[in-house]
């Protein structure tokens, strides 16, 4: 069940690697660094709370806000970054958000210093439940299921809305979606704040369980990696399996052989873009 | 090469020679890291500006090297430097050509991935198999012998600004001799022709994969060398060398140098590491201003410094 918790927020990050890629081709280094940021706003915000006198079962919700509010903070990075290199060399992109990377690290480090903070016992304020013989707290199904209603409203978002129509076609084809009028500036800043959202959304969610970390970014980065590469490049359906893969496997690595941990999904990751570079639900073969 | 270039070679090899003089030891301990730094990068960017490829799995062979350095001087009696080296450039040699072999059947984004993955496979290794490698906490690297002396007598400071600076500079004079060769032979000129055309290099008979492979075997020793020389110094390697932001400084440093040219690379070395050494007096958040000028770089300048310095050649450095 751990590692379904772990999943659940593996696959809103990833997500919103996925939906950026799919779109503006760009690889973005930074979701992990988002997902930080969302965890220590996220912090502060609950402790905000508490302090101010909410009651510790309503903690949900200004966690939820400050996650979707710091999504924002993807504005000014795509208007004051990104927008410059969509037409460049894909390794040009790629460091840029590994710009980005660094300097949100020491942003954060700015701003709340190295020490980890948590929202301390808040996280078992709603019990736990029995479940196939083991006690599992009750918010992490809160999570597991939040991430599930996620997946499904991005589906709907994107296959069902017109919106997500113009969304998909300007993935397919940028230049015929420019020539029939959508405005590509705007599908872009829309995608990549929808990115950096799902980003702080998932660091959010998953600060009442654990503590904040300098690093937890960048080590995000590398897990979220591992997903999008096994469920395919660019595909939303791909994330919710990658997530599955990588979440499940840690949780029985670790049971079984620790020290086989992360390596184990390195070697499949490995294995997946050798023997099928596009990924488990990838469909453009650029490899 | 121009007689200005000559010039300004000759210019930084003399002054490389004089430094230990001039500056304090702190300075020039700098130094030090910087020419461990330019063989790796010298490395790098056979794969980067020659090749056309962005390994961000670099800090690999860069580790891999630091490494067995300080796994044959602790638990083997080995202390030669010379030893140490050729240990490492036949390893990281066994290592890259599998590696290698699979990477290069990849260009642009999957092969940054790729060799991200791979990266990031050692550098699980490292970190778990800690009967090996001592975990998280690195590996002591015991003070080698160079040409066959052991220097016991010098302080640790006197050493490393003595003896140890100038054999990693000729150690790097070698290795940018070497690379020079490799760049202007028939090899180099058709790894440009796999870079710039895969597909009439193909018609001409040209292996696109075998010169790629070549290139990253290559590049992987000289990060090994590089790796050896910087673990020496600090007298301790741990597990961030592997680590995949590491292999992003690594990209960092030949990009703010310029990959466009020969010596853009360890420009860049020397650059890095006196900037970081400076801001982080003054202000200890290096990366903030380190990821702007990155960022600035990528916009404006992505020809580095030396194309800044060459603005006619800009234009070609940005397309490559």
């Amino acid at each position: 069940m751990g590692g379904l918790f772990h999943a659940a927020v593996l696959f809103l990050v990833a997500a919103g690697l996925q939906v950026v890629f799919g779109v503006s081709k760009i690889f973005n280094l930074a979701c992990g660094s988002f997902y930080a940021l969302g965890a220590y706003v996220g912090v502060s915000a609950v402790q905000w709370f508490v302090r101010a006198g909410g009651p510790p079962a309503l903690f949900p919700l200004p966690l939820v806000a400050a996650g979707l509010l710091t999504g924002l903070a993807g504005l000014p990075v795509e208007r004051g970054l990104l927008r410059f290199i969509y037409d460049r060399d894909e390794s040009f992109q790629l460091l840029l958000t590994f710009a980005v990377v660094l300097m949100l690290e020491d942003v954060i480090r700015m701003i709340w210093g190295t020490a980890p903070t948590s929202t301390a016992g808040l996280y078992l304020v709603y019990g736990q439940v029995q479940l196939l013989g083991a006690s599992v707290p009750t918010y992490n199904l809160l999570v597991i299921g939040a991430s599930l209603a996620i997946a499904a409203g991005i589906g709907w978002l994107l296959t069902r809305t017109a919106t997500g129509k113009i969304v998909r076609a300007a993935a397919e084809n940028r230049e015929m979606a420019e020539a029939l009028g959508v405005d590509m500036r705007r599908v872009y800043l829309g995608v990549f704040t929808l990115g950096s959202t799902l980003g702080t959304l998932g660091g959010a969610l998953v600060i009442p369980s654990t503590a904040t970390m300098s690093e937890m970014g960048i080590e995000l980065i590398v897990e979220a990696f591992a997903v999008v590469v096994i469920g395919g490049l660019g595909s939303v359906r791909g994330a919710v399996a990658g997530a599955l893969v990588v979440g499940i496997l840690r949780a029985v690595a670790i049971a079984v052989y620790p020290a086989l941990e992360m390596l184990l999904v390195y070697l499949i990751v490995i294995g997946v873009l050798l023997l099928r570079p596009r990924g488990l639900f990838g469909r453009a073969a650029t490899a | 090469m121009s007689p200005l270039g000559s010039a300004a070679l000759a210019g930084s090899l003399g002054a490389a020679l004089a430094l230990p003089h001039v500056l304090p030891a702190y300075h020039t301990t700098l130094m030090l890291p910087v020419m461990a730094y330019g063989i790796v990068l010298l490395g790098l960017n056979l794969l980067f500006g020659y090749a056309g490829l962005v390994s961000f799995g670099h800090a690999l062979f860069l580790a891999l090297g630091a490494y067995t350095g300080a796994f044959l001087t602790t638990h083997t009696g080995v202390r030669s430097l010379e030893a140490i080296l050729l240990v490492a450039a036949a390893g990281a040699a066994a290592v890259a050509a599998p590696i290698g072999a699979l990477c290069a059947r990849y260009v642009k984004i999957y092969f940054g991935m790729l060799t991200l993955a791979f990266g990031m496979v050692f550098y699980t290794f490292v970190l778990k198999f800690y009967d090996l490698t001592g975990g998280d906490e690195g590996m002591r690297f015991a003070r080698p012998s160079l040409l066959g002396r052991a220097f016991a007598d010098l302080s640790k400071t006197t050493y490393l600004v003595g003896p140890y600076y100038y054999y990693s500079l000729a150690l790097l004079v070698l290795a940018a001799a070497l690379m020079w060769r490799i760049v202007h032979s028939p090899f180099g000129l058709c790894l440009r022709t796999v870079r710039d055309n895969p597909l009439k290099a193909r018609s001409l008979g040209l292996s696109v994969a075998g010169y790629r492979w070549a290139a990253f075997v290559i590049s992987a020793v000289y990060a090994a060398a590089g790796g050896v020389l910087l673990g020496a110094p600090t007298g301790n390697v741990d597990p961030t060398l592997a680590y995949w932001t590491h292999s992003g400084h690594l990209v960092f440093m030949t990009l703010l140098g310029g990959f466009g040219s020969f010596f853009g690379p360890v420009v860049g070395a020397v650059v890095f590491i006196y900037l970081q050494d400076a801001v982080m007096s003054v202000f200890p958040y290096w990366r903030l201003v380190f990821g702007a000028v990155l960022a600035a770089l990528v916009l404006f300048a992505p020809g580095g410094l030396a194309g800044l310095l060459a603005p006619g050649r800009r234009r070609s450095a940005a397309r490559a």
